[in-house]
C-alpha cells in the first residue's frame, strides 16, 4: 500500500496541471480557449476525473472515519464541479448560477480540510498543510464566487488558477512524517525522508 | 500619429505579450521540478534505482511536475498560440 504522500503527490500533479489549463484560459480568454472542443472540455473533464480517482483514495487508503468522509465528499464535489462545468461548456446548463456548485465545492474542500486535522498547527508537516490548505480554501472560494458574476473577469480567472497552483505546491510538500519550521511533536512518531 | 495604427500596435504588443507569457508557463514549471530534483535528488529514485519500492519508483514528483510542464508546453501551447493569432 502506498504511503499518504505519495497519493497527495499525485493528487497535486493533476492539480499542477488543472491550474496551467486554467491560467492559459485567463491569459489567452475564454473565447480562444474554447476554439478548439477538446481545450473547452480540458479542465472539467480532468477535475472530474480527479473526483472519479478520490474514490479509491478513499475505499483503500484511509484509515480512520473522519478520513473517509473527508476525502469522500472531496470525492463528490470534485466530481460535481467538474460535471457541472461540463455542462456548461455543452451548453446543456445555461444559468450562470451553476457556477455556485464550484464556489460550494470550495467551501465543502476546506471545511473538511479543517474538519478532518485533529492536530494543531506545528504537530508537524501534514498537519500544518492541512490546516493551511483548510483556509486557503475558505479564503480562494471568493474567487469562484466572483466567477459566478464577473465570468469573463482575467483577474478572477487568474485568481481561481493561482489557487489550484497553490494548492498543488502545497500539496508536493505533504510528508506523512515531518518537521514543518523546525516543529515536530514526539507524538508524531519518527520522520522519514 | 494615426490613432488607428496606434491602436494596432497596442493589440500586437499586448497580443504578443500574452503568447510570450503562454509560452513560458510550461518552461517554468519545469524549471521549479528541476530545481526540486536538484535541491533533493534522493527523491529521483531513477538515479539510483536498486534497493527502491515500487511506489518509489513510480512517484517521483520532481519528474512528474517536469513532465507536467513538458506535456503542457508540448501539446496544449502550439494549438493555443495558433489560435490567439488567429483571433487577434
Amino acid at each position: 500500500m502506498p504511503r499518504a504522500e505519495f497519493v497527495h503527490w499525485l493528487f497535486a500533479s493533476g492539480l499542477l496541471a488543472l491550474g496551467l489549463f486554467l491560467l492559459a484560459e485567463a491569459i489567452v480568454g475564454t473565447d480562444v480557449w474554447r476554439a478548439r472542443t477538446w481545450r473547452a472540455y480540458l479542465w472539467p473533464s480532468t477535475l472530474f476525473a480527479m473526483g472519479l480517482f478520490m474514490w479509491p483514495v478513499m475505499v483503500f487508503f484511509t484509515n480512520s472515519t473522519i478520513h473517509m468522509v473527508a476525502h469522500g465528499s472531496w470525492a463528490e464535489v470534485m466530481m460535481l464541479a467538474g460535471a457541472v462545468e461540463l455542462g456548461l461548456v455543452t451548453g446543456k446548463l445555461q444559468s450562470g448560477l451553476w457556477r455556485l456548485a464550484m464556489f460550494a465545492s470550495f467551501v465543502v474542500t476546506g471545511v473538511a480540510f479543517l474538519a478532518h486535522e485533529q492536530n494543531p498547527w506545528f504537530f508537524q508537516r501534514s498537519a500544518f498543510l492541512h490546516h493551511l490548505l483548510g483556509w486557503t480554501f475558505l479564503c480562494a472560494s471568493l474567487f469562484p464566487l466572483a466567477r459566478v458574476v464577473r465570468p469573463r473577469s482575467a483577474m478572477v480567472a487568474s485568481g481561481f488558477a493561482l489557487t489550484f497552483i497553490a494548492v498543488a505546491v502545497m500539496l508536493y510538500c505533504d510528508r506523512d512524517v515531518s518537521p514543518v519550521f523546525g516543529h515536530l511533536s514526539p507524538l508524531a512518531g519518527a520522520p522519514h525522508r | 500619429m494615426n490613432t488607428q495604427l496606434a491602436t494596432e500596435v497596442h493589440t500586437r504588443a499586448r497580443r504578443s505579450a500574452r503568447v510570450y507569457v503562454l509560452s513560458l508557463l510550461g518552461p517554468i514549471t519545469g524549471a521549479c521540478g528541476i530545481a526540486w530534483a536538484l535541491l533533493q535528488p534522493y527523491r529521483v529514485t531513477l538515479l539510483h534505482p536498486h534497493g527502491q519500492g515500487l511506489w518509489w519508483l513510480l512517484v517521483e514528483p520532481p519528474v512528474i511536475a517536469v513532465l507536467v510542464g513538458l506535456l503542457f508546453h508540448f501539446l496544449v501551447v502550439p494549438g493555443l498560440v495558433e489560435d490567439v493569432e488567429e483571433h487577434a
